[in-house]
């Protein structure tokens, strides 16, 4: 009986993980504030990242978890330079939403 | 035994996902934000990537978060916002149109594919070999893969990363009495 319980298959991972990305896409189409879409964009990436470690398993090939590696070197440098912007932006006009950030000439 | 530490996993990552996009304080999304990120390590132990593992925890869920929540603190911007404010009227019922459809398309797609045959991945022998290692396979293999067929891509990184660090400093810095400074427009108080 025990034995006839499912264990989780690759498809569960990627059927989780597109759960994952569409939560964070609608996240960044709804949220105005710019740290919570930073968020939702984190959302996104980590989705992309269990994808790639379950199909690295599933085709026996290392590659894909060091693209995982990779991809959280440049999210970590992505969040720093948004941030550093988000802090530029907000310093100035406390309180902004995306909304209010909609003229770039400043 | 792995059914369950998927449920559980699942569970706390779709949760924390939805704290994300419905909670209203910023502080709050961050610690969801926490939640989510644990789930996907507890998920990448039982596809067996330790070492990613061990980096989620470190690097996201201790680095990035508390960088999150370092600028709310630091900005003073933690205050809730009012969702119920919906500048666009057809902003939601377009967002829940596209996440669905998404999940769908990409559902399908997986639910199609997953009879399909895997094909047989050649790797250079090194990481073959050190796949095999009883103790941190992992670890050593994934450290061949990077510093010896992905070299190149790694040392980018650490550019990338030089980058980063100094375009920071440049953009969060306050310009000093007297010195050049580029962007000076009158702020439009609204």
């Amino acid at each position: 009986m025990i034995a006839a319980i499912a264990t989780p298959t690759t498809t569960w991972y990627l059927l989780l993980g597109a759960v994952l990305f569409s939560i964070g896409v609608i996240g960044v189409m709804v949220r105005r504030n710019p740290l919570i879409l930073f968020m939702c964009v984190e959302l996104m990436l980590n989705a992309v990242n269990l994808t790639f470690v379950a199909l690295a398993r599933r085709f026996g090939d290392i590659g894909g978890q060091s693209t995982v590696f990779f991809v959280m070197v440049v999210a970590a440098a992505e969040v720093v330079v948004g941030l550093g912007i988000v802090v530029a932006i907000l310093r100035r006009k406390p309180h902004a939403t995306t909304d209010d950030m909609a003229e770039l000439k400043g | 035994m792995e059914l369950f530490v998927f449920i559980v996993a699942a569970a706390m990552v779709l949760v924390g996902a939805v704290g994300v996009v419905v909670r209203k304080h910023p502080v709050h999304a961050a610690l969801s934000l926490v939640m989510t990120l644990f789930g996907i390590a507890v998920l990448f132990v039982a596809q067996e990537a330790h070492f990613l593992a061990a980096v989620q925890v470190i690097v996201y869920a201790g680095a990035i978060v508390v960088l999150f929540l370092f600028v709310i603190m630091l900005l003073g911007v933690d205050n809730a916002e009012d969702l119920h404010i919906e500048p666009f009227r057809v902003q939601r019922p377009v967002a829940a149109a596209v996440g669905s459809g998404l999940v769908t398309i990409i559902g399908l797609a997986i639910i199609a594919s997953r009879k399909a045959t895997v094909p047989v991945v050649t790797q250079s022998q090194a990481v073959q070999d050190a796949a095999l290692d009883p103790h941190d396979g992992n670890i050593r293999a994934l450290a061949r893969d990077v510093f010896s067929d992905h070299v190149l891509a790694f040392e980018l990184t650490s550019v990338l990363l030089v980058i980063a660090v100094v375009a920071t400093v440049m953009l969060a810095r306050k310009p000093k009495p007297g010195e050049l400074v580029i962007i000076e427009t009158p702020v439009s108080v609204k």
